[in-house]
Parts: structure tokens; C-alpha cells; sequence
């Protein structure tokens, strides 16, 4: 099972009205890992990431050559509806974004919109109780989700995502808005959740990736600026047998 | 230590100028608020002998003694009613359109700049504009109906541009967290744009509906000028409004007519200010509710 393709991509290329922001990307995310992509800013990691869920639908002039196999058929299809991608993979993002309403609003919207309304109750409560936050907020669970910490609203945008029970979430650099305490129970709930989904994190914290990730990709970017995909394999060989000069010097830190 | 020294100098220089603009800018204030209190107070002075239920419930009479404004205060009620009840649905619509629907093209930008140029018409125009097409083409004859129609021609700019601004406002952030929720764009719009936008919204329709309620001009070319002893049942009858009333009392000869138009306005201010506090009530109750 493991071993089996959750997302694949395929000749990937991305382009932003003239600007190529990735260029020629295939690789393959397996079910039930942690994915990490990283690379020096402005690589692409983050236009990458968008284009598992669909979210570059949504930037005007966005155009996407290339396949995204999610389950063996490509999400790019022009009989897909991007909801239904969406749906079933998550997305969290890098700053906390709860809507101004309350605790439970914020997990139950998932389920609403997508017309799932019923035993919501129960259904938050599971969501929250799996993203580690259930007993911190059990008791205020109708006030207002803007008064959490910046931990406590990154849990409940997990918490969120989690309430639509999706196949793949996507987390595009979800602690670098967070002080190390709470970076670390995030990275401790991904390990845990790793266990039923699939994850995907972009990180521009090498240690974050090393700590976290199963597999890891590296992106950099061409002299046009667009990203290109150097070097995928496991996270132990991305940090200690890397194959390519470039992922080496990055990690190595002699650039980036 | 020389430089120090002129440094010094230089600050008090600099403290000075900084004093007196303060000064400049409070006195600038002081005009604005000044001239309302002396209006405030001169119009109390004058109307509110003259301010009394008789005048609430009477129709215009020849004999200051027995007019009233009956028929203006209910036609501005309808007025305002009807409106509101045309402005604010289409106002809003064509907003969200413009914000979430329309894509960033020439059209829309040409769409945008008349929008904006038709907020700075002068509201005579629209008076004109009214006449010409809701009294005479559309025969609807120099009704209730004519004249909420011609108004909310006046308000709609006003309210679309001030909707605009209250979803720009919205942070891109939940917008884009509804969406990887796998909302529709409809979803997006109903349950996370508008709740955030709907106090900036409220304000602004309810600015254009003060504008539009004590605007005579475009009533008086419409030809709402009219000495009316009924209250005005359905929206095809004939109907005067507070400021046209008011209008009527200053133009007249006599001294206790002026006294009437300022127990008019004595009116006209508290129906305003009663349709701002509801303003702000709604307002604050439903960004209570919107946080909790």
C-alpha cells in the first residue's frame, strides 16, 4: 500500500501570463508519507504545491501544461470540478487563517459547504480531538477563533481540513508563522497524521525537513527563474548521499 | 559639539513648526464643528416653539398656524423605503459582481471609471434624468415610484463603490481557506466575503440613503412640489418630501412659515440621525456576532 502513488506528476509547467514558474516537473508522492519540497525562495515550491489542489485556478493568467495524476486520472481534466479536488486534498497554509468566526464554525464550514451537515457536532469534535487541540478549546468551543494562539490557529486550520476526511493534505510552510514550541507539535501531529494521509509540506527549514519528511524534493531555479525539479529521493539520501552537486551545495548551505 | 549645538537649534525649529501646524489643523476642525453648532442652535431657536404633535400630524395649510407635515413626512418615509428596497439589492449585486465575477478586462475598467464618475453627478442631473425617463417614457407619471426609481439611479454609484471597498477589504487569506475547503464561489461569497463585508456595506447604503432623503433637487424636477393634503397610499400616487416641504416654507413672505421650515428641519435631522444610530446598532450588533 505504501509503496502505491498517491499524487504523480507528470511533464509539469506552469506559467504565470509569460512568467514560467516551473518547468518540465515529474515525480511521484507516495500514500501515507510526508513529502517534503524545498529550495531557496522564490523556486517555486509554493506554485508547486498549488497545482496538486488547483489552487492556481484562482490567480488570474495561471496556466498548467503537463498532467497531475491523482489516483491514476488527472485532475486537470476539463470534466473535473476543482471542488472536488479540493475536497479531497486538504490544504493548510503558511499563516494561520481561521475565518472571524467561531471555534466550531471554523471546523464545521468544511463539512457544511460541502453538504456533509450531518452529527456535525460529532464530526468536529473527531477533527479537533485529531489534530491535537480538542481539549484546549472543548470549553469555548462558540467563541470567537481569532483569540487562539498562532499554535493553537494552525491546529484548527488542521483541524479544518481534517473535518472533510481528505485523502491528501497539502501544508505550505504551516510553521513558519510559529515560535519552536508550538513548530514542534505541529511537526508531532504531522508524524501522527502521517499514519492515514498523505502529506506534502513545502519548508524552507532544512532541519524541519530532515525531522519531518520521508521523501524529499529539491527545487531550484534556472537562470529565466523558472523551477526545475534537481533531485527526488529519500530524505536520508537528499541529506547524507545527495546525488547532485546543486542539492548538495544547498544543503550544505553553501547557497541559498 | 558645534553640530550638536545646531542641532539643538534646528529642533526647536522643527518643534515650533510641528506646534503650529497642530494649531492650524484643530482650527480647520473648529470650523467645521463650529458652523454645525451655530446651525443646530440657531434652527433649535427658531423651530422648536414651533415643533409640536399639531405639526407632526397636520397636512399644509395657508394659516401657519395649522400646517403641518403630514404628507412630507410620510412621503419621505416612503421614499426612503422604497429606495432602500430597490438601491441595496441592486447596489450589492452589481459590487459583488464587479469584485468576484468580473474578469480584470477593459470592459470592467470602463465600467469602473463610469461608475465612479456617475458617484460626482450632481444630483440635479439625476432629477432631470428621472423626469425624462420614469415620468414621461415610462409613464409612470409623477408617482412615488418615479421618484425612488430616479433616487436610487442617485444612490446606486454610491452604494456600489462603497460595497467595492468593503470586499476589497476582505483578507485574500479566508477567501483562499474556503476555497481549498472546497467551497464554491457562491459559498465563498455568501458565507465568508459578505459576513466580513457587511458592515462596511450597511454604512455606505445607509450614507446614500441620508444623501438621498434630504435631497430637494431631484424631487423638485420630478415635480414633487406639491401642496398634498393625503398620505400617500401605493406607490403610483403623487407624494412631497420633508426637504421640498421645507423648501416651500423658507420661499414663503411671511416670518411664521420660516419658523415652520425650521421645525421642518428639526424633523428632518431626526430622522436622520435616527437612520444613523440604526446604522451603527446593526452595524455593531452584527460585528459582535461575526467575531464571537
Amino acid at each position: 500500500m505504501t509503496n502505491l502513488a498517491s499524487l504523480e506528476v507528470k511533464n509539469l509547467e506552469l506559467w504565470y501570463g509569460k512568467f514560467q514558474a516551473l518547468r518540465n516537473i515529474s515525480f511521484a508522492i507516495p500514500r501515507n508519507q510526508i513529502t517534503a519540497i524545498i529550495g531557496p525562495s522564490g523556486c517555486g515550491k509554493s506554485s508547486l504545491l498549488r497545482c496538486f489542489n488547483r489552487m492556481n485556478d484562482l490567480i488570474p493568467g495561471a496556466k498548467v501544461k503537463g498532467e497531475v495524476l491523482f489516483d491514476g486520472s488527472n485532475i486537470y481534466l476539463a470534466n473535473i470540478d476543482p471542488s472536488e479536488i479540493r475536497y479531497r486534498i486538504g490544504m493548510v497554509f503558511q499563516k494561520p487563517n481561521p475565518f472571524p468566526k467561531s471555534i466550531f464554525d471554523n471546523v464545521a464550514f468544511g463539512p457544511r459547504v460541502n453538504g456533509l451537515g450531518i452529527n456535525l457536532e460529532d464530526t468536529v469534535e473527531r477533527a479537533l480531538r485529531r489534530a491535537a487541540l480538542w481539549d484546549e478549546v472543548k470549553d469555548r468551543l462558540r467563541k470567537g477563533a481569532l483569540e487562539l494562539s498562532g499554535g493553537q490557529q494552525q491546529r484548527l486550520c488542521i483541524a479544518r481540513v481534517l473535518a472533510v476526511e481528505p485523502e491528501v493534505i497539502l501544508m505550505d510552510e504551516p510553521c513558519s508563522a510559529l515560535d519552536p514550541v508550538a513548530t514542534l507539535r505541529i511537526e508531532d501531529l504531522m508524524r501522527d497524521l502521517a499514519k492515514e494521509y498523505t502529506i506534502v509540506i513545502v519548508t524552507h527549514n532544512m532541519q524541519q525537513a530532515a525531522r519531518v519528511s520521508d521523501m524529499a524534493a529539491f527545487l531550484m531555479m534556472e537562470e529565466d527563474r523558472a523551477g526545475i525539479l534537481v533531485e527526488y529521493s529519500s530524505t536520508s539520501e537528499i541529506f547524507t548521499n545527495p546525488r547532485d552537486k546543486r542539492t548538495e551545495d544547498y544543503i550544505t548551505g553553501r547557497f541559498g | 559639539m558645534d553640530s550638536h549645538l545646531m542641532f539643538r537649534r534646528r529642533l526647536k525649529t522643527r518643534q515650533r513648526q510641528a506646534g503650529l501646524f497642530k494649531v492650524l489643523f484643530m482650527a480647520a476642525t473648529t470650523v467645521g464643528i463650529l458652523t454645525l453648532a451655530v446651525l443646530i442652535i440657531d434652527v433649535l431657536k427658531d423651530g422648536l416653539g414651533w415643533l409640536d404633535w399639531q405639526f407632526i400630524t397636520s397636512y399644509p395649510s395657508r394659516k401657519p398656524e395649522d400646517a403641518g407635515l403630514l404628507s412630507a413626512f410620510f412621503g419621505s418615509l416612503w421614499i426612503m423605503f422604497l429606495t432602500g428596497l430597490f438601491s441595496f439589492p441592486v447596489g450589492v449585486g452589481a459590487a459583488i459582481y464587479l469584485e468576484e465575477y468580473a474578469p480584470d478586462n477593459r470592459l470592467k475598467r470602463i465600467i469602473q471609471t463610469n461608475i465612479n464618475n456617475l458617484a460626482g453627478v450632481p444630483s440635479i442631473v439625476y432629477g432631470l434624468l428621472g423626469l425624462a425617463l420614469f415620468v414621461q417614457a415610462l409613464a409612470l407619471g409623477r408617482s412615488l415610484l418615479a421618484g425612488a426609481f430616479t433616487l436610487t439611479l442617485m444612490s446606486l454609484p454610491v452604494i456600489i463603490i462603497a460595497t467595492q471597498e468593503a470586499i476589497r477589504s476582505v483578507p485574500a487569506a479566508h477567501r483562499l481557506g474556503a476555497f481549498a475547503l472546497g467551497a464554491t464561489r457562491w459559498q465563498v461569497v455568501r458565507h465568508i466575503v459578505l459576513p466580513s463585508a457587511l458592515p462596511g456595506i450597511l454604512t455606505g447604503t445607509i450614507l446614500a440613503m441620508s444623501r438621498a432623503i434630504g435631497e430637494a433637487a431631484p424631487m423638485i424636477a420630478i415635480s414633487a412640489l406639491v401642496y398634498l393634503t393625503f398620505i400617500p397610499g401605493n406607490v403610483m400616487d403623487r407624494f412631497t418630501v420633508l426637504p421640498i416641504q421645507i423648501f416651500n416654507w423658507v420661499s414663503r413672505p411671511q416670518e411664521d412659515f420660516w419658523h415652520l421650515a425650521a421645525a421642518g428641519i428639526i424633523v428632518l435631522l431626526i430622522v436622520l440621525l435616527g437612520m444613523n444610530a440604526i446604522a451603527i446598532f446593526l452595524r455593531n450588533r452584527y460585528q459582535r456576532r461575526h467575531e464571537e
